[in-house]
């Protein structure tokens, strides 16, 4: 490399490095603020989710029958009555009833579904049967086994069939999804029976069901089909 | 060219030979080709959900939720209970539940199942375990094994992540609706329906003797919607320890003669209740 070239090298180095040391902090800044951004629009959709549904003031407060566990035997739900404004809507009703649910007793032991779990939509069909999608805290975060798993979806069951005479089935969706079990044992596949003496039997007989449609479980107790 | 009478005649046993080594080819291929589709239904991982959707398994006589058994009164011929197919539950990827001291519900099963299995061939039972190692079959390819035995009770194992440490719990599924049709067949997915009845009184037996050996253990069976149990078409019951929360794995080591003892006695004494009719048993 003759003498010239060299120079011109050198001055190009020096001049990226110039170029660099003045770019970096403008970058690093700008990286910053992205990242402050991205964690506020998290917070602010994690706020959006977890919101309570807005209470109408005109909303008669009424007795509310929620369902945790019991302080004496762990695997049995005790009904627990409070007052709360709810709706005379059904699926504005069903989610207030499930979203005071979701946020748990006054006493934490006694908790039957996980603190992070939200609930993120509900719907109520025709048939009566509900869909719930709650957040994939549910089935994470809800400790495994049979025994647990079964008494979250029975609180949830028996929550609803207390206040909200509408929904006669419930089905469980997970961020949208359907999911063969809840976290690992208790099927989720079909929906649960919510309304014993209002759940009608499908049009069509079991019997002549098509094979690949899978039957309807409970909530421990009676089938919805 | 004239033919003569002789000639038509020869023409004639030749065609009529010719037919008859036809006609002899044809059965020839087609017992070859039947003859390995049926020696292979016996073993169980012909027996798939993929290519039997609906299943005409053994239908229990006796039971309570045994709705269907007159659809096949007419076939009924006693079969013993021989056959034992232990689920250790959970594995591979897919370790169950853990608790904070590193213990993992996959691995302990599998360590209950080889002394639940011990006792049981004490009893005189043939095992048949869904897992040997660190596998995880599917709920599916778990059934289609105990599904594939005649003679079959199915217990699967389980470690809790709640409940009175020292504990143990028995879970039947919950009501299914009976949905034989009227060509006897049962949806794969509607398999325990018609031996609910005969669980219950197994899950009963067992949980009794689990209650005597671990105090705080409830009396009766309890029911849930147990993924796995819903297509065992067998009489079939979840057994559930409590619990991966204990400090020293010992502690749950230290129950595991006491949980074989119990399923080996309660499945021997079950034995006599355990009458279903000898149905064809195919597939489809």
């Amino acid at each position: 490399m003759t003498p010239r070239w060299r120079i011109w090298a050198i001055g190009g180095l020096i001049v990226a490095v110039v170029a660099a040391a003045i770019y970096f902090p403008i970058l690093r800044r700008r990286v910053r603020r992205a990242a402050r951004q991205q964690q506020q629009s998290e917070e602010q959709a994690r706020r959006e989710l977890t919101q309570p549904i807005v209470v109408n003031p005109g909303d008669p407060r009424v007795k509310t029958t929620l369902f945790w566990g019991s302080d004496t035997n762990d695997s049995t739900l005790v009904p627990v009555t409070v007052e709360l404004p709810l709706s005379k809507d059904p699926v504005l009703r069903s989610k207030q009833v499930l979203n005071t649910l979701l946020a748990g007793p006054v006493d934490a032991e006694l908790r039957t579904l996980p603190p992070d779990a939200v609930l993120l939509a509900f719907y109520l069909l025709p048939d009566g049967t509900a869909v719930a999608d709650f957040s994939e805290a549910l089935a994470t975060s809800i400790p495994s086994g049979i025994a647990s798993e079964q008494l979250a979806v029975n609180s949830i069951a028996r929550t609803l069939e207390a206040n909200v005479p509408q929904v006669q089935r419930l089905k469980i969706l997970i961020h949208g999804q359907e999911m063969e079990t809840l976290a690992g044992h208790l099927d989720l596949t079909e929906a649960f029976v919510v309304n014993t003496k209002l759940a009608q039997p499908p049009p069509s007989s079991a019997a002549n069901a098509p094979a690949t449609v899978p039957p309807a479980l409970t909530a421990g107790h009676r089938p919805a089909n | 060219m004239l033919l003569g009478v002789g000639n038509i005649f020869q023409l004639r046993a030749r065609s009529i030979s010719l037919l008859f080594c036809l006609i002899l080819t044809g059965f020839a291929l087609v017992s070859l080709a039947l003859t390995p589709s049926e020696a292979q239904q016996p073993i169980p991982s012909a027996v798939s959900p993929a290519n039997a959707s609906a299943i005409s398994p053994q239908v229990p006589q006796g039971g309570a939720a045994g709705s269907a058994p007159s659809t096949f009164g007419a076939q009924t011929q006693q079969t013993g209970l021989n056959i034992v197919v232990l689920d250790p539950a959970h594995g591979g990827t897919d370790p169950g539940a853990r608790g904070t001291g590193g213990i993992r519900e996959s691995e302990i099963v599998l360590d209950f199942a080889i002394q639940v299995r011990h006792a049981l061939e004490q009893e005189g039972f043939q095992v048949v375990q869904t897992r040997q190692g660190n596998e995880d079959p599917s709920f599916d390819d778990r059934s289609a094994l105990a599904n594939a035995q005649r003679g079959a009770v199915f217990v699967t194992l389980h470690i809790s992540s709640t409940g009175l440490p020292g504990t143990a719990r028995v879970f039947v599924n919950s009501d299914l609706p009976s949905a034989i049709g009227s060509n006897g067949l049962i949806p794969w997915d509607r398999a325990q329906a018609p031996f609910l009845g005969l669980s219950k009184k197994l899950g009963d037996l067992v949980q009794g003797l689990l209650a005597q050996r671990f105090k705080g253990s409830p009396d009766a069976v309890q029911t849930a919607s147990v993924r796995q149990l819903r297509t065992t078409a067998a009489p079939a019951i979840a057994v559930e320890i409590s619990s991966v929360t204990v400090n020293d794995r010992a502690e749950l080591d230290r129950m595991a003669p006491g949980v074989a003892d119990a399923i080996a006695h309660g499945i021997a004494a079950f034995k006599p209740s355990y009458v279903v009719p000898n149905t064809t048993g195919a597939l489809r």
